[in-house]
């Protein structure tokens, strides 16, 4: 194969659909590949699993597969995805059930497993963590060669690396082996570039009017032209909105990196130092000079644990003095929470359009006619979130002159810390079913 | 000496950015307009400037990093985002907006031998 031609189908857990349908639809893909997962969403997933043991991959599941998966089938184009999330194996049953009621007998659906290391993570972090709920260790490309080497139609993993989604379908195609440093290197940067779609195509770009963005409420997911020597031209369709430019590359380039000399992937250590951007044409940019190293001798896991509840209660004030009401009633809450004996593990004010995004590193600025006081609190114990709350509530009847709006919310936290493994104690593996 | 445009401007006037996440670690990607600029913002946008800008928000060190085959510099600044995203009790959990208080830097106006003043934004 010459060149082959892959796009983004999902940048997150949440991600619009309609865009991955036009991209099959419309674009000529060989492969579509879809990262579904932030740091949080698989401890999310596992506690969905734990409630019922059936579920825990993506919500979107169904839709993918009746409205994205069997595009995909009609077309050829193979659809790679860590939408099994806390649940691979269920995610691949639910896909062949479904897809056997639409007709698709004969599509090959490939799993891959062996990220989930609860079971053993006492071995690796000596029982550090001993309330997990998820551990997972980030797998690389090598599983997705193997399964789509099988001939797979659809592969669908877990807490598969956001990029190695898309370099494993390169490094299927081309034929790019385990140990050649640079090309894998290339394959991740694209994938690197695509794994966020949108913010390829001029998502979290528009800055009127410094910098506009064509029709934003239609962006289009990107796609990437990739030759067998690893340079590829990323572009998007014609006549979705939004723009794909050497300067929207660049920003996604460096989008939640380190050291740009080491990158480390489960697959290679990527030096982006020398990665170069050339726009080709309209909305189509090139992109060369990735250089690669040998993989890391480990792996990361994310562990996620409960950690009991983090609550924030928003009260506002507006007109002449609503800053100084404000801050009359925060001082008025410390008061209350500290002559209740509420002690919290973290309690933080706000001023929401004050200080809110910066706190003390917020430069001066004037005063503004409306403020927001935010109350955000951290307990073990959820009781006292919720008394915490209160006091923010009772500004109603209590507090300064025109307190309103209050809001309170709660939730349980998902701590999440990170292991480093070696990655010989991470085993994925392979299994391929037949739609019946 | 070149003729230098007196006075400062703001970095957004030059340059965009964008920040993101890994754990408690946020990085913030500042990128000229114009390519000729690197080396001006370079010499003006420090890792020391950018932590002095995030003294009290950011607890951790502030690291610089140069992608020079796109002209960019790269801040990664340590223990940034209250204990990680997972954990956090701030309102912007992610730092999405960090990007944009390093956009307020004040820097010099370059000159014209440092690129064309003036052209950055389009």
């Amino acid at each position: 194969m010459t060149t082959v031609r892959i796009g983004c189908g999902s940048s997150y857990a949440e991600d619009r659909i309609e865009p991955a349908v036009a991209l099959v639809e419309h674009g000529e893909l060989d492969v579509l590949s879809l990262d579904c997962l932030a740091e949080r969403t698989l401890t999310h997933a596992q506690l969905r699993r734990l409630a019922d043991p059936r579920s825990g991959y993506d919500l979107r599941l169904d839709r993918l597969v009746t409205e994205v998966i069997t595009r995909c089938l009609d077309r050829g184009t193979r659809f790679v995805a860590n939408m099994g999330a806390a649940n691979p194996v269920g995610a691949a049953e639910r896909t062949c059930e479904l897809l056997a009621g639409l007709g698709c007998r004969g599509a090959k659906v490939a799993v891959v497993t062996g990220d989930d290391v609860l079971d053993r993570l006492d071995a690796f972090d000596d029982g550090a963590h001993s309330s997990a709920v998820s551990a997972n260790a980030y797998l690389g490309a090598v599983p997705i060669v193997e399964a789509l080497d099988q001939g797979a139609d659809v592969v669908i993993g877990g807490r598969i690396a956001d990029a190695s989604l898309f370099l494993g379908p390169l490094a299927h195609a081309h034929r790019w082996r385990s140990d050649a440093w640079d090309l894998l290197a290339a394959g991740q940067t694209i994938g690197h570039l695509l794994e966020c779609g949108t913010y390829l195509t001029g998502g979290n770009w528009h800055d009127p009017p410094l910098r506009t963005v064509a029709r934003p409420w239609d962006l289009g997911m990107p796609f990437a032209d990739v030759e067998a020597d690893g340079t590829a031209v990323l572009s998007k369709l014609p006549g979705t909105g939004g723009l794909l430019t050497v300067q929207t590359c660049k920003a996604q380039l460096a989008y939640e990196i380190g050291d740009p000399s080491a990158y480390l992937t489960p697959d290679v250590v990527v030096d982006m130092t020398g990665v170069t951007l050339e726009q080709v044409a309209r909305d189509q940019v090139r992109v060369s000079g990735a250089a690669g190293r040998p993989a890391p001798a480990t792996l990361k896991v994310l562990v996620g644990s409960p950690e009991g509840y983090h609550g924030e209660g928003e009260v506002s004030f507006a007109g002449l003095g609503a800053v100084d009401r404000a801050d009359a009633a925060a001082e008025l809450v410390l008061h209350r929470v500290e002559d209740g004996g509420l002690v919290a593990d973290e309690l933080r004010i706000d001023r929401i359009g004050m200080d809110a995004a910066y706190g003390p590193a917020t430069p001066p600025s004037g005063e503004p006619f409306e403020v927001r006081l935010r109350v955000a609190v951290r307990s073990g114990d959820r009781s006292i979130v919720e008394q915490v709350l209160a006091e923010v509530d009772a500004l109603y009847m209590y507090g300064p002159a025109g307190a309103g709006g209050v809001r309170r919310s709660v939730r349980p936290i998902l701590g999440l810390d990170t292991l480093l493994v070696p990655r010989d104690e991470i085993r994925p593996t392979v299994s391929m079913q037949e739609v019946a | 000496m070149p003729d230098t445009v007196s006075g400062t401007i703001p970095l957004r006037e030059l340059a965009f950015a964008r920040s993101g996440d890994k754990g408690d670690t946020s990085n913030v990607a500042v990128i000229p307009y114009e390519e000729e600029l690197f080396a001006h913002l370079s010499a003006q946008v420090t890792a020391e400037r950018v932590a002095e800008l995030f003294a009290g928000l950011v607890l951790g060190p502030v690291h610089r990093y140069e992608l020079p085959g796109i002209k960019a510099l790269n801040f990664v600044m340590e223990r940034a985002l209250g204990g990680g995203v997972s954990r956090s009790l701030a309102l912007d959990t992610h730092g999405k907006a960090y990007a944009n208080l390093v956009l307020t830097l004040e820097i010099e106006a370059p000159s014209v031998e440092d690129g064309r003043p003036g052209t950055g934004v389009r």
